[in-house]
């Protein structure tokens, strides 16, 4: 058993074997705002210092605004701490208290020391624990669901590549990939970034706390990013700041949302040179399909784009994973497992057969998903039962250019309301304005409703529960 | 009223509603860095489909994306033609 900061340390022991790396201070660091911090000094931080010893055995909560202090905590404490929880930026606030209850944390951590300039690279101490890393995903009733990985389940597929990936993205001259992360490295996407250049020593640029994308990219320009990390609506964003032209990037990656054929020709207009690539990941199946034919979905010999050690399985429309890199299980679920008997993780995402490609076309529950962060119609809808005018209601995914989706909401008035409404007593600008003032105070803003549709009748299915049409 | 004039009423609206202070909306303004986020630009877009029956982004599906207020408006503009 291996912890993250000895995996750090013994994987760059071998690339010096190998002389391929001695310019330490060029390769292996992390980056955020003014501040780089070598993969080296971030790891033997773990032996030295004393505040990790306080956190033997515990379950923390890592919630940190700034991502490189979380991730030098991260490097601190696995094979420590029995639990580190990440929580990404914008998450902590809403629902912080349920997340330290159901992780039975006894810390919470909001801020990390950074290690002194002369903190020499000492050798960890071997794990004396398999931490569980977990994270947080969107849940119905609006509280994150808690899954459970653990490094090996994070990065099996890194650490199999034994030492620098001298098959992929090695391009022109370049051999020291700079990543840049638009993708918080508290969530599945980001992590993976994080951790592959932990392990294969190179250097990350990750966005200081509450900086706009126009800075991170003018940030990322200024270090020579390499290797870009986001959402297709991170990738719109940056081709609507005027700042891509900034960039020289030889690896594009996109993952978090589907990728439509309109971002990826738009990213190879912008970037002809880079190598494009679209994944499929989720939190609970991990990383499961890599594409890089340029073309939107999964080709139809679709194990010809799965990671390494990854199964694939379509069953009717549902797609299902099974892989070293599933997660373990729901930690608030009574640790109910993700997989199925057969070891199948259902991802609840549906695909189409379409023109000999399967494209994915929203996700069996109606989740809504807006640049990358997911909505449960089920939240939504909670909260507008609790209006005095909603009836009956629907929420949907509605598509949009910008952030892929955004959410809608059909309604069927209360009789005397649907009354005063016909009457033109009521109009319905002021209604539509009223409800979504109501839910501003009770949702963060992008489960807001952005468009509001008064209907006469919604189709519920036999189950009584409503069909869920749009998905 | 105008497309130009509706175009720009609905950032207005969304910015108000999101509390978002904005700059003069001068053509040359750039969209994201407005004080708009992407959830902002998101739902002009979406409003902008109710009120003027089209968006312009998906039938325009590989144009450049608009980078500053004006070429947003010329968007709007071109595909209203």
């Amino acid at each position: 058993m291996e912890c993250l900061a000895g995996l750090i340390l013994r994987q760059g022991r071998a690339r010096r074997g190998q002389g391929e790396d001695d310019q330490e201070t060029r390769a292996g660091a992390l980056i955020g705002g003014s501040l780089r911090v070598p993969f080296a000094r971030a790891a033997a931080c773990r032996a030295s210092a004393r505040a990790a010893a306080a956190y033997a055995g515990a379950s923390v909560v890592l919630a940190l605004a700034d991502q490189l202090r979380a991730a030098l905590a991260l490097i601190a404490l696995d094979g420590v701490a029995a639990r580190i929880v990440l929580v990404p930026a914008g998450e902590a606030a809403a629902h912080l208290g349920a997340i330290v209850t159901a992780a039975g944390a006894g810390h919470v951590i909001e801020d990390w020391m950074l290690p002194g300039e002369d903190e020499a690279a000492a050798l960890p101490a071997p794990a004396a624990c398999q931490t569980e890393w977990v994270l947080l995903t969107s849940g119905t009733t609006g509280v994150p669901k808690l899954v459970v990985h653990t490094l090996q389940t994070l990065s099996a597929h890194v650490a199999a590549q034994h030492g620098p990936d001298r098959t992929q993205h090695r391009t022109k001259n370049r051999t020291q990939h700079i990543w840049g992360t638009f993708y918080d490295t508290r969530r599945y996407g980001g992590l993976q970034v994080l951790l592959r250049a932990l392990i294969q020593g190179q250097a990350l640029v990750l966005p200081g706390a509450a900086m706009t994308l126009p800075a991170f990219v003018t940030h990322a320009a200024a270090h020579g990013v390499t290797h870009l990390v986001g959402t297709p609506s991170h990738y719109r964003q940056l081709l609507m700041s005027g700042l891509a032209g900034r960039l020289r990037p030889d690896y594009v990656r996109l993952s978090g949302e589907i990728a439509d054929q309109a971002i990826l020709n738009r990213l190879r207009r912008c970037f002809p040179h880079a190598e494009i690539v679209h994944a499929f990941a989720s939190t609970e199946a991990g990383l499961a399909f890599q594409v890089s034919d340029g073309r939107a979905g999964l080709p139809v010999d679709y194990a010809t784009v799965l990671v390494p050690r990854v199964e694939a399985e379509i069953r009717g429309q549902d797609l299902r994973i099974r892989s070293p890199l599933n997660a373990l299980g729901y930690l608030d679920r009574t640790r109910s497992p993700v997989a199925a008997e057969d070891g199948f993780v259902e991802t609840g995402d549906l695909l189409n057969l379409q023109d000999g490609r399967y494209h994915f076309a929203g996700r069996r529950s109606g989740q809504v998903n807006i640049g990358g962060r997911k909505v449960h119609p089920e939240e939504v809808e909670a909260v507008l039962y609790e209006h005095p005018a909603v009836d009956i209601c629907a929420v949907w995914a509605r598509r949009n250019p910008i952030t892929g989706a955004v959410v809608a909401a059909d309604i069927m008035c209360r009789p005397d309301i649907q009354r005063r409404i016909d009457s033109r007593e009521l109009l319905v600008c002021d209604l539509v304005e009223d409800i979504q003032s109501f839910c501003r105070t009770r949702l963060q803003a992008h489960k807001i409703p952005v468009s509001i549709s008064f209907v006469r009748s919604l189709d519920l299915s036999r189950s009584g529960k409503l069909a869920r049409l749009h998905a | 009223m105008s497309v130009r004039d509706t175009v720009l009423r609905v950032i207005d609206d969304v910015a108000r509603t999101n509390g978002r202070r904005l700059p003069p909306l001068t053509d040359d303004l750039p969209l994201l860095d407005s004080g708009l986020d992407s959830l902002c630009l998101a739902v002009i877009v979406a409003n902008l489909e109710d009120t003027l029956g089209i968006d312009p982004f998906s039938s325009a599906e590989d144009g450049a994306l608009p980078e500053t207020v004006g070429a947003l408006v010329g968007l709007y503009e071109g595909a209203l033609v």
